[in-house]
């Protein structure tokens, strides 16, 4: 296989502390040449790492999953690679172009009209103006905005502005791909759209850097896997191992999520989380459940703006990636409602005797369908667990002591009868 | 659907792919798009590697520098109401109030051209520099999302500020033309020259922009120290009063300064008089080495930005 990235000892290091992040002062830098020769070179000021050491090869026509907790050295790779930053030490080989989706939107200007806006943030992200006139109309069709295409994107709903966004970024012909969450924006069938777009740019042949926290989607997607820590490649290697290496750690995060400010809390301007755990029927916060014992996620969330029908969503996954199932809040209380401002307490019951033993993650979103579909809030791996199946013998397992293949261990009903020995087998039914 | 499984679908991808190394087998990309040597390999070296002012990238990048040029320019007239007004209207009360001021409280003798021809051809091509300067130091810090985002040469966003400010230089043109008419005055073949001067403080402002934009983005202060700079320099310039109101033993400084020499010549395109052929020599000169310094200044600190900015 050819090669389409070589990264050969790349480190990166970043200056922290002083008052400002990098910049000065003019007058702080005349007040340092007067003190600079009295003074030895540190001056407070301290290093970090960001990436160190990072060797890695990606074949043309893979499809490369990066995994990594925040300030793993992740955007800082794709940083380098993009060449917003340059290594402090090694260096990078790029067979191809490389173009990505990390930020769609980036060169938009709300002044200007689709067209316009299509012309420069394509031409800011590499692409020519040969290929854009040639693509421009497959983009405008692709987000589906035909209408508003000469309308000052400042008009635009902040769903038709990301739809133009993803739409130039995802008509690039770039041949080196890096792809962040992208998927996670628009209406359902948007998705579908982006997720189709992915699987023609794949078959194309195109090789992808595929950035994301969604497990499920790094195991469905990528063979291979990287999980960087703190700045170095812990693990590279096939996608199911590494993700559950990854989760393992994650499961730290454990079973109580708080966000106390409320700016920084996952949300917009309509609704903010405030609080996610586990919980037993006491009230009791647990990282452990009992295979047999019912539990609830608990969400606590602020409804900062009224007139909105909420529908608080759960989803769960395993360790391996796997995603179980997703529960929407259908009680009828608040149902199509919308709700006044305040702050509010959902729980969502799991019976007991329905998960397999086992890490689980759960995704919190808050979405609304009224006035419109539009998904408030999303915290992927907002909660971890732990399932636990004693062999008390009252669960699914028996006397049984083990491993049990399966996602669900559901404890279901036997039935058996006998009969006299006969001279035919005859099938019973359970 | 895993890679492999989707090359055995389409045989035809994967043979396309072993027989091209490096390129894929897109066809529309072979089609249209030119393919150069930078698509196929890019080599990002560490940021102790050697400087490079690498022309070839720029013109590579060609394209971009027309989009963001054209960006400034729509949204600044999309902005404000008053939109092209504006171009005019700024050059022509700065020459009012200076026509009132040394054409009616202060005798002063501009020589071949009427005061307010002679202020006014001064003052389009000073406030096209002053304003592409200012507008190239703040241009870096203001595109900030877009240097944390995406590569391209970091030079295009001062130059775009200086292209967008010839567009209103263009457009300031108009009333310049109007005065002249006013004035009756006689085209001569000097005006063939006007391009030359309009073309060096072109250059000189990016010289200057430049170097001011990559220290702005280190020193953030030097934001605040620029208009004095700006209006020092005016002063110091012989754009609303002739140089020949200037001392002798303070003339050298009028030859230093390369402003001096291309206002004096612009004039001398209007007026149809001699060109002084050494001032506007020793002019293009610093406003070349200004240009190339900067230049070099600027590719040097340019890896920094999207760390500092």
């Amino acid at each position: 296989m050819n090669t389409a990235i070589r990264i050969a000892n790349v480190s990166k290091r970043y200056r922290i502390g002083g008052l400002h992040p990098g910049y000065m002062t003019f007058r702080e830098m005349l007040g340092g040449l007067v003190t600079a020769p009295f003074k030895k070179r540190s001056n407070g000021q301290q290093t970090i790492w960001a990436l160190s050491d990072i060797n890695l090869e990606i074949g043309q026509g893979e499809l490369v999953g990066i995994i990594g907790h925040n300030g793993a050295g992740k955007s800082t790779l794709l940083k380098i690679l993009s060449r917003v930053t340059k290594p402090t030490t090694g260096e990078v080989e790029l067979f191809g172009r490389i173009g990505s989706l990390l930020e769609v939107g980036t060169g938009f200007h709300p002044d200007l009209t689709g067209r316009e806006n299509i012309y420069l943030s394509g031409a800011i992200l590499g692409m020519r103006r040969a290929e854009i006139d040639r693509k421009f109309a497959e983009i405008v069709a692709f987000s589906e905005l035909e209408k508003f295409i000469e309308t000052s994107v400042k008009w635009y709903s902040s769903g038709m502005y990301v739809r133009l966004a993803f739409s130039v970024a995802a008509h690039f012909e770039h041949e080196i791909l890096m792809m962040d969450e992208v998927l996670a924006v628009g209406d359902a069938a948007f998705q579908q759209k982006c997720l189709d777009k992915m699987h023609e740019i794949r078959q194309q042949g195109r090789t992808i850097l595929f950035v994301s926290h969604d497990m499920a989607a790094i195991t469905r997607l990528c063979k291979r896997v990287v999980l960087l820590e703190r700045g170095k490649v812990t693990f590279d290697g096939e996608a199911r191992e590494v993700v559950k290496r990854y989760l393992s750690s994650s499961l730290k995060s454990g079973a109580s999520r708080e966000w106390t400010d409320q700016q920084t809390a996952p949300g917009d301007r309509v609704v903010r989380l405030r609080r996610v755990r586990v919980r037993t029927e006491e009230g009791e916060t647990i990282a452990v459940v009992d295979i047999q014992k019912p539990f609830g996620i608990e969400l606590t969330y602020d409804v900062l703006e009224e007139g909105h029908a909420l529908v608080p969503v759960i989803e769960f996954y395993n360790q391996e990636g796997t995603e179980l199932f997703s529960t929407h809040d259908t009680s009828a209380n608040w149902r199509r409602q919308p709700r006044p401002r305040g702050t509010y307490t959902s729980t969502v019951w799991i019976p007991g005797n329905l998960l397999a033993e086992g890490s689980l993650i759960g995704n919190v979103s808050i979405m609304s369908h009224f006035p419109a579909t539009a998904l408030h809030a999303h915290e992927p791996n907002a909660v971890a667990f732990q399932v636990v199946d004693s062999p008390s013998g009252d669960s699914a397992r028996g006397d049984y002591v083990g491993p049990m293949p399966g996602v669900i261990r559901p404890l279901l009903k036997w039935a058996t009868e006998t009969n006299d020995i006969a001279a035919s087998f005859k099938q019973e039914d359970r | 659907m895993d890679l492999e499984t989707s090359k055995a679908v389409s045989p035809k991808l994967a043979q396309a792919t072993s027989a091209d190394p490096v390129l894929l087998p897109d066809s529309d990309l072979s089609n249209g798009a030119e393919i150069g040597s930078r698509d196929r390999h890019t080599l990002i070296q560490s940021e102790e590697s050697g400087l490079q002012l690498d022309l070839g990238e720029l013109w590579y990048y060609r394209e971009l520098l027309y989009f963001l040029t054209l960006r400034d320019i729509k949204v600044r007239y999309k902005q404000t109401v008053m939109g092209l007004a504006w171009v005019i209207i700024q050059p022509l009360t700065t020459m009012l109030i200076f026509t009132l001021v040394f054409n009616r409280f202060v005798r002063l003798d501009a020589g071949a051209l009427p005061y307010p021809l002679f202020a006014l051809s001064g003052l389009l091509l000073w406030l096209f520099f002053a304003n592409a300067v200012t507008n190239s130091t703040h241009s870096l810090v203001s595109n900030a999302n877009l240097i944390t985002k995406v590569y391209f040469p970091r030079m295009f966003i001062p130059a775009a500020s200086v292209g967008a400010g010839l567009v209103d230089l263009a457009v300031a043109f108009l009333l310049l033309a109007a005065l002249c008419i006013y004035y009756g005055v006689t085209l001569t073949l000097n005006l063939l020259l006007v391009p030359l001067f309009i073309i060096l403080m072109a250059l000189l402002a990016l010289g200057v922009g430049l170097l001011s934009a990559a220290m702005t983005v280190k020193y953030r202060d030097l934001r605040h120290a620029l208009p004095f700079i700006i209006q020092l320099w005016m002063f110091a310039s012989p754009v609303i009063y002739p140089a020949s109101v200037v001392p002798v033993q303070w003339k050298w400084l009028l030859l230093i300064n390369p402003i001096a020499g291309i206002i004096e010549g612009f004039r001398a395109c209007l007026t149809g008089g001699s060109f002084a052929w050494l001032q506007v020599s020793i002019a293009a000169a610093i406003t070349v080495t200004i240009l190339v310094c900067s230049g070099y200044i600027f590719r040097r600190f340019e890896h920094t930005f999207a760390d500092v900015v």
